[in-house]
């Protein structure tokens, strides 16, 4: 084999607490099938049980629009966030890294997939998915559309955003939407080996040259506080909360996820020898958290509504793939008809 | 054919495919090409393993120095510019149809690579001949656009099959029958590939995999 440094085994914590609370969920999920009171339940009775709603289950109207948004969001961000680390695969600096970028690229459109099919038993189609995607009626992560300038981009990517993506979605393993919850089991699973992976590599990156240990702390300056953005408005402002957790869609607020992530990653990067770019990051002993500055919500909000630096980028490359394959679906389509016919 | 020529073989395609990377058609072949880059990009490696340091030899040679048949290296659909699924297709169908039989003949003879490698390229070749029928077949379109990429790419099909020529088309040729699509009349045979001769596309794509790993030598990644 190449020369690498052995990190494969190291561990990340926290990440590795939260796996374990995956396995929990998917235990719960087990014993609420084998309960099963749907069918004879009403929905209030199925939530307030902590049981799982099915696709065949009746369910308020809002319920399942409000999960459809959320689920088509989050799918979304799989195919969107395919393309700042699709931009590296190409240049990847050893055959290893290339291995390893690719296979999680793929995985992301794995994830892409498994969560379409969950929105599609809440009775939308996979084209009405793409097509709100495509005319902007539903959003994306707004994560995406940052640009990865350097390959330590790869490496922050994958420590921070899949970090938060998993604090994210560890509690959406557990949530009252059977095939979402199963869903995000088997998304979160592969989340966390990203994760891991995008640590090592910039754990090399940080114990390497004088150039790649500034790309890390580039990457890290450039990622932290759209990482942190990445859950949300602060809970004062969030417009979708309160619903979603009586619903037992949302378990916890943006701002304890946001906490919980800035708990993990301080000492995460302390191993990495990197620094955090926030002058008041430091440990409240009276909380038993670290206080931080907040992201800037305003750029948040511009981002959101279409005008960070690779909205434009993103949008216009997913559109021109799509365009661009639809001699290739028609042609899938017309042949698929002249064979059921013969 | 050597072991440098298959994993050159197999570098360059596993380079060229993963261009296609949140550019395919569905979800489902996004999925579909970036495993069968990953298969070919593992295949590359370990013949590459069995030569040497794999790094050194993928990115510290230049485009003379490599030795994979010109196929290869021709532009796939975002090289192009045009993302066309149809001439990634049939460049496929003749790759994986190529490999299978040598990746066959290598394990019968106790190559452990290839023995390895055999059922992926199976993979690979069901993968590209159900596309090529259903494209060939399909409309007018895909038709045409099928028979296009099958005229441009059929003359660097000789460098490709040397040597297994007869039994190269003994699978391509029904394949391409059922596809409705006609096999090009045309004898020109450009080759020089496995002599480090290239079409002018090589250098640009090893400029590309090559920059950043030769921007920072020495150093570990
Ligand atoms: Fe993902
Ligand atoms: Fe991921």
């Amino acid at each position: 084999m190449g020369k690498f440094c052995n990190t494969e085994r190291m561990e990340v914590h926290g990440a590795d607490g939260l796996l374990g609370e995956v396995e929990e969920a998917e235990a719960a999920l087990r014993s609420a099938a084998a309960r099963d009171l749907s069918g004879e339940a009403s929905f209030d009775a199925i939530i307030a049980a902590d049981q799982k709603i099915e696709p065949r289950d009746v369910m308020p109207d809002a319920y399942r629009k409000g999960l459809i948004r959320q689920i088509a969001q989050h799918a979304h961000s799989e195919i969107i966030g395919m393309q700042p680390e699709g931009n590296w695969i190409t240049r990847a600096p050893s055959l290893r890294r290339k291995a390893i970028l690719l296979a999680k690229v793929q995985d992301e459109a794995g994830h892409g997939l498994y969560l379409y099919a969950a929105a599609e038993t809440l009775g939308i189609t996979r084209e009405e998915l793409t097509d709100a995607l495509l005319s902007g009626r539903q959003k994306y992560s707004s994560i995406f559309n940052y640009p990865t300038l350097t390959w330590a981009d790869m490496g922050a990517i994958g420590w921070l955003v899949d970090g938060a993506a998993i604090v994210n979605q560890v509690p959406l393993c557990r949530c009252s939407y059977g095939p979402y919850a199963r869903a995000m089991i088997r998304v979160c699973k592969e989340e966390s080996f990203h994760q891991r992976q995008g640590y090592q590599s910039l754990y090399v990156l940080a114990q390497g040259s004088e150039a790649q240990r500034a790309m890390a702390q580039d990457a890290v300056n450039r990622w932290w506080y759209p990482s942190l953005a990445m859950f949300g408005p602060p809970d004062a402002e969030s417009t979708h909360s309160a619903q979603s957790m009586e619903w037992k869609i949302k378990r916890f607020t943006n701002d304890e996820l946001r906490q919980r992530f800035v708990d993990m990653c301080v000492p995460q990067a302390e191993i990495l020898g990197l620094t955090l770019p926030d002058p008041e990051l430091r440990w409240n002993e009276e909380r038993g958290h670290y206080d931080f500055t907040q992201p800037d919500f305003d750029e948040l909000m511009r981002v959101v509504k279409g005008d960070g630096p690779c909205n434009r980028q993103r949008m216009t490359h997913r559109r021109r793939a799509h365009e661009e394959g639809a001699w290739v679906r028609e042609a899938a389509q017309a042949y698929a008809k002249k064979v059921s016919v013969q | 054919m050597t072991p440098l020529e298959l994993a050159d073989d197999a570098l360059v395609a596993a380079q060229r495919l993963s261009e296609w990377v949140s550019r395919a058609p569905t979800l489902e072949e996004d999925v579909a090409l970036a495993n069968i880059a990953l298969d070919q990009l593992g295949v590359a490696r370990l013949y590459l393993q069995s030569l040497g340091d794999e790094d050194a030899l993928a990115y510290g040679r230049s485009d003379a120095e490599f030795r994979n048949c010109q196929l290869v290296e021709l532009p796939l659909g975002p090289s192009r510019g045009d993302l066309d699924f149809g001439w990634t297709i049939v460049w496929l169908l003749f790759l994986s149809a190529a490999q299978k039989i040598r990746y066959t003949q290598l394990a019968a003879a106790g190559d452990e690579i290839a023995a390895k490698a055999v059922k992926e390229s199976s993979y690979h070749l069901d993968h590209a001949l159900e596309w090529t029928v259903r494209l060939g077949d399909g409309t007018e379109e895909s038709h045409l656009r099928a028979q296009a990429a099958l005229d441009e790419l059929w003359p660097y099909s000789h460098e490709l099959t040397e040597g297994i020529r007869e039994e190269w088309l003994s699978v391509v040729e029904p394949v391409l029958a059922k596809a409705t699509l006609a096999v090009p009349s045309t004898t020109w045979a450009p080759s020089g590939g496995r002599n480090g001769q290239h079409t002018e596309h090589l250098s640009y794509l090893l400029a590309e995999m090559q920059s950043l790993h030769r921007a920072h030598p020495g150093v570990m990644w």
